[in-house]
């Protein structure tokens, strides 16, 4: 093992699988002066960037017609957890193209599961 | 004391706060090294120690220098390079261990290494020149200009800034802050960037230029809700 992942790995938090296309809720944990409290942020994997700590991933949702982006540092403390509620059978690893689609054309369909 | 170590870095990563603060960091294998010579006031003029950087590979030493590894009954190593010491603790001696235990977590060192050698380059790359605009008919883009005057001086004044080798020199950089001492796999945590590739030797010492930090201020108590 390299010196970089011995450093790193201490760093690393548990993280469910996630590929592009995942519609995931990120537990974020928020602070107000001395209170911390949690807020969801909840839309799609448009892109993960992988390397150990460094790993990060892009999440897109539309708020209020709006489309708002957030990457988030994946080993990030503040982050509390990451629930993946739908994975959608996408073939780009980063969808990008999303920025460009509203509304019906941004749909798309769930992975057929092989049972259930 | 012997106030530095000789490593080899690593690489970068980032290490993340308890609050989610990101900070980049530097990893260097430092030590283990072995004190091959020390130098006194009284034999040499001055006090230091010559360290050599134990590695997997060792030396191939000719018969001269064979010698001088074998007055310190150490292993021949490939890296040598001479620290300073400060009064205080035990005198080293040749033979003895310096590890990377000598730092603490949050101390400031400096980091002294072989930049990255950039060729030969320009005086806007090398010196930070302005250069010309790019369009509007401008027949100057990124020549240094005039370098001297003509009647007077009739020559041009030495040390002007000109296009040549860039790099590859010694740079030191200070007072970077100890993230992470790991002592157990030799390995020095330092915030921020170092000189040189991975795999560049550089050594690591205290901080030679550091003010003393200010004594933190006791909070005055806050008025109103606490």
């Amino acid at each position: 093992m390299g010196a970089i992942e011995l450093v790193e790995r201490s760093q690393l938090a548990e993280r469910p699988a996630m590929k592009a296309g995942d519609t995931v809720r990120v537990h974020v944990k928020v602070r107000e002066g001395d209170k911390e409290r949690v807020q969801i942020f909840e839309g799609v994997v448009i892109g993960l960037h992988r390397g150990g700590t460094r790993a990060s991933f892009t999440v897109r949702k539309v708020s209020f017609g709006q489309g708002v982006e957030r990457i988030f540092p994946l080993h990030s403390p503040t982050i509390q957890k990451v629930e993946v509620t739908r994975s959608a059978r996408v073939r780009r690893a980063k969808l990008y193209y999303l920025r460009d689609l509203k509304g019906k054309a941004a749909r798309m369909k769930d992975v057929v599961k092989p049972q259930g | 004391m012997v106030t530095g170590i000789i490593g080899r870095k690593v690489g970068m990563t980032q290490i993340f706060d308890a609050d989610g603060t990101v900070h980049p960091a530097t990893v260097i294998k430092a030590g283990p090294c072995v004190v091959v010579q020390s130098k006194t006031a009284q034999n040499d003029g001055y006090e230091a120690v010559q360290l050599g950087l134990v590695e997997e590979a060792p030396l191939k030493a000719n018969k001269p220098t064979t010698g001088h590894f074998k007055k310190a009954n150490v292993p021949a190593t490939r890296v040598r390079r001479e620290v300073k010491l400060v009064s205080g603790g035990d005198q080293p001696q040749a033979g003895d261990q310096v590890l990377c235990s000598i730092f603490n977590n949050g101390e400031r060192v400096d980091v002294v290494g072989t930049s990255r050698g950039k060729g030969f380059q320009g005086v806007i790359k090398r010196h930070h020149f302005a250069g010309g605009a790019a369009t509007h008919g401008s027949m100057f883009h990124r020549a240094p200009g005039s370098i001297g005057a003509s009647s007077f001086p009739s020559r041009v004044v030495k040390g002007m800034r000109a296009a040549g080798r860039m790099g590859g020199g010694r740079v030191t950089i200070h007072n970077l802050k100890v993230l992470r001492v790991d002592p157990e796999n030799h390995l020095l945590i330092l915030e921020g960037g170092i000189p040189g590739a991975p795999s560049g030797y550089v050594i690591v010492r205290k901080a030679v230029t550091l003010k003393k930090l200010k004594v933190a201020q006791v909070e005055k108590p806050k008025k109103g809700k606490k």
